[in-house]
């Protein structure tokens, strides 16, 4: 062995597919959830409650084989704020990425407003981002904003 | 703007509005026309709304079309658990035009997507209520023979108060500036200040209502409900503290007026009533030329 410091990795490697790291240890299922990760048949690993220097505790997660669209992977920064994405090919790093608060979110967020149509209806919200650094969602029916912290996901 | 809904004011440009009020001018000057004689509207009022169902209803009376519809949900299907959708979609077969009230806010919108017709939101909830916008546009610029360049006040419930987001929306487009009177827990939200500092308008608040009086065009008065207030005792502290009495009438300009979305409670004292300044019945009468005006661009006729 050279002496590099062999950093031990938690979870193990893979050989094809997407890290997603730097994930709040609390929005780990939301992240789940909001890739629809359940319903994924390749390997899914993921650990939580890892040490992160930067953000006290972080969650990660590594989906073999299936790289995502940056618009897949831009809905969970909503929870994920400063989440990165890394791209492994042949066990290499291919490409590194961070997400981006997009400029409208569809499905994934409820309105906060009881008595929003979205609320009573068939019919998902949808929002146009109104604040990217306080996250602030207006519906496209009502017209409230639902903020980060009356936020629930669907 | 043919087979346009309205649902919120910004649907319109500031040329289409100005499009309804020219044309409304036409209608006060005429309003009985049979031009809608080939047209159904559909009034569907999920909730009791009687100034502005009968608006809507008599504005298309006088031009002669056929109005279908309820005034309440209580006798419909609603009340058997159809759904909004279903509704609108089989309403949308007997009618060229829908003028919907409903409390869920959003329904409007929502209806205006999948209806094959076109809808006119006449209030959904909290939300929106865009023709009353138009026809206080229409008041003030009938009333001061201009939009432009205007100092407005508007009192009362600022937070929660529809009527007042909306006019203070539509007037962005006119120089407007705003003075804004309410207690501190009822200052106008931020979302809605938002669109006066887009524009780059002079908007000052007050919490007296005295010291916007000398400064006014228009006068904008609102109903403060004391369901708003978490604290009664607050309520009961300020609810006398906006109200406009005769008294004040001398303190104000030559053209100005005192308008009011209605219904009041005691916020404009009756002595005000008898004066030339007073202008909220008017008001709610420049509501039937407006709809008129609408209801026939939507349809082509105009």
């Amino acid at each position: 062995m050279n002496n590099k410091k062999v950093k031990e990795l938690k979870v193990s490697a893979i050989e094809n597919g997407t890290v997603i790291d730097h994930i709040p240890a609390q929005a780990m299922f939301h992240v789940i959830r909001i890739l629809n990760l359940e319903d994924f048949e390749n390997m899914v690993m993921f650990a939580t409650n890892l040490e992160s220097k930067k953000y006290g505790t972080k969650g990660i997660i590594k989906v073999s084989n299936k790289y995502f669209a940056p618009e897949e992977l831009n809905k969970i920064s909503l929870v994920a704020p400063h989440a990165s994405i890394i791209e492994i090919r042949d066990f290499q790093v291919a490409r590194k990425t961070v997400v981006e608060i997009p400029d409208k979110i569809n499905d994934i967020v409820k309105c906060f407003n009881p008595n929003c149509v979205t609320n009573h209806e068939e019919v998902r919200a949808h929002f146009t981002v109104t604040d990217k650094e306080e996250i602030r969602l207006k519906c496209h029916y009502c017209e409230k904003i639902t903020s980060k912290n009356t936020m629930e996901f669907r | 703007m043919k087979h346009k809904s309205l649902v919120s004011i910004n649907d319109y440009t500031k040329e289409e509005q100005l499009r309804i009020l020219e044309l409304a001018q036409e209608f006060e000057k005429n309003p009985v026309q049979r031009i809608m004689e080939d047209y159904v509207v559909a009034s569907l009022f999920f909730e009791p709304s009687t100034r502005t169902r009968l608006s809507f209803e008599s504005a298309a009376s006088r031009l002669g079309a056929k109005i279908v519809g309820f005034s309440e949900a209580s006798n419909t299907s609603v009340k058997k658990g159809e759904s909004l959708r279903d509704t609108i979609l089989t309403v949308a077969n007997y009618s060229d035009l829908i003028v919907m009230r409903n409390p869920i806010e959003g329904s409007a919108r929502f209806a205006s997507e999948i209806s094959s017709v076109p809808i006119i939101n006449a209030g959904d909830g909290a939300n929106q209520h865009p023709t009353q916008t138009l026809l206080d546009l229409y008041s003030i610029q009938k009333t001061q023979g201009t939009l432009d360049n205007l100092h407005v006040a508007l009192v009362g419930d600022l937070k929660y108060g529809r009527t007042v987001h909306s006019l203070v929306i539509a007037l962005c487009n006119f120089n407007t500036t705003f003075h804004l009177v309410s207690p501190v827990e009822l200052k106008l939200p931020r979302s809605v200040k938002m669109h006066i500092k887009e524009k780059n308008l002079a908007y000052h608040q007050y919490t007296e209502l005295e010291d916007v009086l000398p400064k006014s065009d228009v006068l904008y008065m609102t109903r403060i409900q004391k369901e708003r207030f978490s604290d009664p005792l607050e309520y009961e502290k300020i609810k006398n503290s906006y109200i406009f009495h005769a008294d004040m009438l001398p303190d104000t300009k030559e053209n100005f007026r005192v308008m009011h979305p209605l219904p009041r409670v005691n916020e404009i004292h009756t002595s005000v009533d008898k004066s030339p300044k007073a202008y909220y019945f008017e008001q709610a009468l420049n509501g039937v030329f407006v709809r008129q005006a609408l209801m026939t661009l939507i349809l082509g006729i105009k």
